[in-house]
């Protein structure tokens, strides 16, 4: 593991978690006993087994972040970045500050992305997952701020990051300042390019509106899971605007492969040996410019 | 009309007490207050909307028109189409040769239809981007000018990518070594707008908004009741004068008493002088500055609680990535 010492400002402090191979009772909340789409049983052992997929027709549930760490990182340690960061309802919005406390409850998370350091079949690499139960994985002030600082940790420390995007699009509550995260995050892609460090995008089910638009649709490699809805416009902003109709789960990643937006669609059961093969052959220059 | 009644009241009584010698100073003090009364943030943040949506509200090419001394339009993204809603070409501001692009709303139903009414597709942002990259070329600033009720959120601008159109025009503004100058006209509807927002200086006109979603976007989803448009227009703190509070903007552009449709010369004047005076500023910084400055800017927008206290500025440690 590399030493992060202090001097760069970026990681102020890191919160330790272990990634076992037996799953965290406290974190898995998803557990359904009947697949959504083809309504057949599922036993919860099996459904383990299959990373959550669905063994009859596939079907890829949404998984939780720390899940979603659980099936990516290697044995042994998850680093958070910055686990205490919170936002501060800088609008003032009514009822916003009971939505979050009920909803950190609900969800034991601080806000809809955990961020951190961990290795993937042995290199270390910077990770930062979406929760799409937080709020519907909108972002906010705090989710765009980890999203550009695991960016500039992958810039300082020369790391591939990956992240893992599941959003309804820009937290509204947070009025313009959900919007400026858009151009915050798309701006912080740049100190990878100009460091010239990977940057692997996993869009999972769903991924819309403000994050799609920004740093979701950015990566040097964009993966997608099958099945998953990525939209700009939900219907309601299509049927309320152009009254143009169109339906709830439409378009899939499938169809953004083909109109050429995506780089593959990845099953869950290979996605870490895809991702590990990305890693591996793009080793990073340690000592480049900069 | 959309302004409000006793501000017009007020104004047509400041005329008369100028024209005539009759001594109104008791009723227009009255009035005054009458109106400081009625500013309510809900009211106020209303009437920008309705003025920033006004019909004859001036559009980038008019303004392109009143601020060039001459101008042409270059179209197309060499790559599907030309995007009549998102407009661009060179410009002679004030005799010095700089591309524009900006977001063209129709001036009547017609005339609407063809521009979309100010809706770009991915060809418009394909377009900026294009526009923008021959203006660093040739070491011409760049002004861009939005206006836009959002993107075009239909079938045909997800079939070609309207997502990765826009994320990748705001990281391609990032990168852009030439001064950049954001004009916020009239609506600055949530992606479509800050599609083109990235840049060094964000000005924004007196009577114009920015914001995430539409007032009445947020009224039927977040507030679930359609009606509440009004309401939700101030929740959204999208005035000018909230944005400069929160650093989204640099600078508010005074308009003419009514708004710029009344005096759409005098607009357009006052919008000119200051695009000079942000050009003026930026001209002293080399690329390098020019460049930190920006992502320093963006990187730092956003307001959230931490413990661990910074140690270094943004813009020093931003200098050892860039």
């Amino acid at each position: 593991m590399i030493e992060f010492g202090k001097q760069k400002g970026w990681i102020r402090y890191l919160t330790e978690h272990p990634v076992g191979r037996k799953r965290d009772e406290r974190l898995f909340i998803d557990e359904k006993h009947s697949c959504p789409s083809c309504q057949r049983p599922i036993a919860a052992e099996e459904m383990e087994k299959t990373l959550y997929t669905c063994p009859h027709c596939t079907h890829h549930f949404r998984l939780t972040a720390w899940e979603r760490i659980r099936s990516t990182a290697d044995e042994g340690v998850f680093q958070e970045f910055a686990a205490d960061m919170e936002t501060m309802n800088p609008l003032g919005f009514p009822g916003y500050e009971e939505k979050l406390a009920a909803i950190r409850q609900k969800t034991g998370l601080k806000e809809a992305v955990v961020s951190g350091l961990c290795k993937v079949n042995g290199t270390d690499v910077v990770l930062a997952v979406m929760d799409f139960r937080f709020i519907g994985g909108s972002m906010g002030s705090v989710v765009g701020e980890k999203i550009m600082r695991a960016m500039l940790v992958g810039a300082e420390k020369r790391l591939p990051v990956i992240v893992f995007a599941a959003s309804g699009g820009a937290r509204m509550q947070e009025g313009i300042l959900s919007l400026m995260q858009m151009a915050k995050t798309a701006v912080a892609t740049q100190a990878l390019e100009k460091r010239r460090c990977p940057y692997f995008v996993v869009l999972t089910d769903p991924t819309t509106a403000g994050v799609l638009a920004s740093f979701a649709m950015l990566g040097d490699v964009i993966l997608a899971e099958p099945g998953a809805l990525m939209r700009f416009a939900g219907a309601r902003v299509v049927a309320g605007t152009i009254r143009e109709k169109v339906p709830d789960n439409f378009p899939l990643s499938a169809f953004h492969l083909d109109r050429g937006f995506l780089d593959a669609v990845v099953p869950r059961k290979d996605l870490k040996r895809i991702l590990s093969f990305l890693i591996r052959t793009h080793p990073v220059a340690q000592g480049g410019r900069g | 009309m959309s302004d409000n009644p006793i501000r017009q009241k007020l104004e047509e009584l400041k005329g008369l007490a100028r024209h005539s010698r009759i001594d109104l100073s008791r009723e227009i003090v009255e009035l005054e207050k009458k109106l400081d009364a009625s500013l309510t943030p809900e009211n106020e943040a209303w009437r920008r909307v309705e003025l920033a949506r006004h019909p004859e509200r001036p559009t980038t090419l008019d303004y392109a028109q009143a601020m060039f001394d001459d101008f042409v339009e270059l179209h197309g993204d060499r790559t599907f189409s030309d995007d009549p809603a998102l407009v661009g070409g060179i410009a002679l501001l004030a005799g010095r040769p700089v591309t524009f692009v900006g977001h063209q709303k129709g001036k009547n139903m017609k005339d609407n239809l063809k521009r979309n009414f100010g809706m770009a597709h991915p060809e418009g942002y394909r377009k900026a981007v294009r526009l923008a990259r021959q203006a660093e070329k040739f070491g011409r600033p760049v002004l861009t000018f939005i206006d836009t009720p959002g993107a075009f959120p239909g079938v045909a601008a997800e079939e070609r990518g309207i997502s990765q159109a826009i994320a990748s025009t705001m990281k391609e503004f990032a990168d852009l070594e030439v001064p950049v100058v954001v004009t916020v006209l009239g609506e600055g509807g949530s992606g479509g707008a800050i599609g083109i927002g990235v840049g060094d200086a964000i000005l924004i006109m007196e009577n114009a908004f920015y914001s995430v979603i539409s007032p009445e976007g947020c009224a039927s989803i977040l507030l679930r009741d359609p009606s509440k448009a009004r309401y939700s227009a101030s929740l959204l703190k999208l005035t000018p004068e909230c944005l400069l509070e929160f650093h989204v903007v640099d600078r508010i552009v005074r308009e003419p008493a009514g708004g710029a449709h009344v005096d759409p010369a005098a607009a357009a004047a006052s919008l000119k002088a200051a695009i000079l005076a942000a050009l003026e500023e930026l001209d002293k910084k080399n690329p390098e500055t020019l460049l930190a400055e920006r992502h320093a800017k963006f990187l730092s927008l956003g307001v959230f609680s931490e413990q661990e206290p910074q140690r270094k500025s943004l813009l020093q440690r931003l200098r050892d990535y860039f």
